[in-house]
């Protein structure tokens, strides 16, 4: 049985976004998180790169014709480092993309991602400047990522992929949704009562 | 038995092992801003879920507040509803809310170790990465997002993965004028921006043992600008002796009962570690950014790397930094001139950081054409500062002051650097756009740097004033 929420495979076409250490701030400037809801950040996602001043738009691979079909975001090193804003790949998530790719990853931003069902998986420098360039050449190259077989396929190619095991399993399984796991109050009792400060009155 | 605390707090609070092996933590306080929480709060409700524990929930309200005219409802629409959601959700929920009615509000990270909320022993948690900051106390304190937000409410717990320690043993002393902030910007320069990715860092050795609690936070503060989710310092005396009194900390014969436990939960001496590198602190000077991330550093004696030098993995961020901040490569770093000065933020808004630099400031004037702005950590540091006259000092200087929040640090509020001014800031972050404008430009350094360049005008040595 596979329900809704199980992430075993993912597969878009691409949108390389190419650069080493892509700080939250610039996925989403903290201007645009003046909101109460996540509704609409899509419209801001990378905005201060995507657009001037005067909100003319800049040269950026979001807004090229070719990519507006991505769905696997490509990035190089330590992407989505900075700030804890789940407000960067709910951004990422509303403008459509369903995967993201890179060298490697700021560790709360691969949470935040696996939290709402995006793999944030991890190929060598190598392997991602060969998906980069192939997507480059021809954007409409389906890329499959199979989080069984820890691999990325796209023309003819089969790279190798990574990501930590157990948001590996979680998304496998249909598990990212943590909520559920966590809501075994006994449990839950049963630590907090083993914890000294818990009891400690002020 | 030999483990280090780290370890035992993460044991100490493991509810279980979950099907996927990350841990179930239970989290001993939530501390909660105006910022990622209303979404969160959003989804309980979708879920006809409940806050679980809302005692150990405490919320403040921080990034929107302007720190001119308080008054409600506040000129920024968008401001003024995050502020209402916020009123909403703690009161609906039992939350209790140190609003800028109780006197008590301030950055997030700097009134929950003013109030004595946070703790040795404790698993801390904030929707903001640098909750790190807690960890000065030998507490672990997480960054977490607005899902786990969702689910802490839910549940008092997380689920996490375990990660790796490392030790960072700074021996030797710091030499004088050579503050905490630098230490962890030279640390950051030599790791670069994701060395810590997958660790908890424990800062050691006689360096940091030397330290008071602020100083020891201003380094914890940036273990995320480092990579690492989680800092922390093993509590000592200074820890015992900062908390004693405090609003939440226990009194009287139950203070001792918490002190004999807070010991415990300190790394033995013969703990393991994933890693232990050395440094020594003597090798450190006061330190500047001169780029787009906090691992571009040097010290301010010395001139900006040349491209050449850098290593294959820098060179292309190396090159956009210089682009940005209209740098050269093998310009000295002292000498740059600034347009704003920003005192303040999580990392250096509390009252020892306003004390270094008024010390500075007493007596001199900010120079012709530059901007100074100096924001408390909270209200509680704004009355202290103005206790000791420090209000007037820096009024007196030409400094802006102004009421407590993060301002400036992400100018989420009106305080915001206009086109390409250069600012010299004592928070933590100088990515491209941080401090208001797209194009706008930041120097991160110590508070006593801070305003030393605020004087001279442009980026000099404090030691040489
Ligand atoms: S002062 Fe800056 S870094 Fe600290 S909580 Fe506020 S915005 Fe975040």
């Amino acid at each position: 049985m596979t329900t809704e929420l199980q992430r075993r495979q993912v597969t878009g076409t691409g949108i390389p976004v190419p650069g080493n250490d892509i700080d939250t701030d610039r996925i989403i400037p903290a201007r645009f998180m003046k909101c109460v809801t996540f509704e609409g950040l899509e419209q801001y996602v990378f905005y201060d790169v995507r657009f001037d001043a005067e909100g003319q738009p800049k040269t950026h691979p979001f807004n090229e014709a070719r990519y507006q079909k991505g769905s696997v975001l490509i990035v190089n090193k330590n992407f989505g480092c900075g700030s804890s804003r789940e407000h960067a790949p709910q951004a990422l998530v509303r403008f459509g993309m369903r995967a993201v790719i890179g060298e490697s990853f700021a560790e709360i931003f691969a949470g935040n991602c696996t939290a709402l069902g995006i793999p944030a998986v991890t190929a060598s420098a190598q392997d991602i400047a060969a998906l980069m360039e192939v997507v480059e050449k021809a954007p409409s190259t389906a890329i499959t990522l199979d989080l069984d077989a820890k691999t990325a396929t796209f023309s003819d190619l089969s790279i190798a992929i990574d990501l930590p095991e157990s948001s590996r399993q979680s998304l496998v399984e249909g598990a990212w949704d943590t909520t559920a796991q966590l809501l075994d109050k006994k449990a839950i009792a049963g630590a907090a009562g083993r914890i000294p400060y818990m009891t400690w009155s002020v | 038995m030999s483990k280090n605390l780290f370890d035992k707090i993460w044991d100490l609070h493991t509810v279980k092992t979950l099907p996927t092996g990350q841990t179930q933590l239970f989290i001993g306080l939530h501390l909660i801003h105006e910022v990622t929480s209303p979404q969160a709060f959003a989804m309980l409700r979708e879920r006809g879920l409940s806050v679980l524990r809302p005692d150990r929930t405490f919320a403040t309200v921080d990034h929107i507040v302007p720190t001119d005219d308080q008054a409600r409802p506040y000129s920024d629409d968008l401001a003024e509803k995050m502020m209402q959601a916020l009123e909403k959700n703690t009161e609906e929920n039992d939350i209790e809310f140190f609003n800028l009615e109780s006197g008590m509000q301030g950055i997030v990270h700097v009134i929950g170790p003013e109030l004595g909320l946070t703790q040795p022993g404790m698993t801390i948690a904030c929707g903001d990465s640098h909750t790190s900051t807690h960890g000065a106390f030998g507490a672990i304190g997480f960054g977490v997002g607005t899902t786990q937000i969702r689910d802490i409410l839910a549940t008092q717990t997380m689920a996490l993965s375990k990660p790796k320690v490392r030790k960072l043993q700074f021996n030797g002393t710091l030499s004088a004028g050579v503050t905490s902030k630098d230490l962890i910007l030279y640390l950051i320069s030599k790791l670069g921006v994701n060395g810590g990715i997958g660790f908890a860092y424990e800062y050691a050795g006689p360096a940091i043992e030397a330290l008071d609690m602020e100083a020891r936070m201003s380094i914890c503060n940036m273990s995320i600008e480092g990579g690492a989710r989680v800092g922390y310092i093993n509590p000592d005396q200074t820890t015992y002796d900062y908390l004693e009194g405090r609003q939440y900390v226990p009194k009287g014969e139950a203070f001792d009962k918490a002190v004999a436990f807070w010991k415990s939960m300190a790394s033995d001496g013969d703990s393991e570690y994933d890693e232990i590198m050395t440094f020594d602190a003597g090798d450190i000077e006061p330190m500047v950014t001169w780029g787009i991330n906090p691992g571009q550093a040097v010290g301010v004696s010395q001139s900006l790397p040349e491209l050449a030098n850098c290593s294959d993995d820098e060179r292309a961020t190396a090159a956009m930094a210089y682009e940005h901040m209209g740098f050269t490569p093998g310009q000295p770093m002292a000498g740059a001139k600034i347009d704003v000065a920003f005192i303040g933020s999580c990392t250096n808004g509390r009252i020892s950081d306003l004390r270094a630099a008024a010390v500075v400031a007493k007596g001199r004037r900010v120079a012709p054409g530059v901007r100074a702005f100096v924001v408390p950590g909270s209200m509680q540091v704004a009355i202290q500062a103005r206790e000791e006259g420090l209000d007037k000092i820096f009024e007196e200087a030409g400094f802006q002051w102004r009421r407590a929040g993060c301002s400036m640090c992400l100018a989420m509020n009106p305080d915001k650097l206009q086109g390409r001014e250069l600012s010299a800031s004592s928070s933590n972050r100088n990515f491209i756009g941080r401090q208001g404008s797209p194009t706008g430009r930041t120097l991160l350094m110590s508070p006593a740097m801070v305003a030393a360049a605020a004087i001279a005008g442009k980026v000099v040595d404090v030691r040489t004033l």
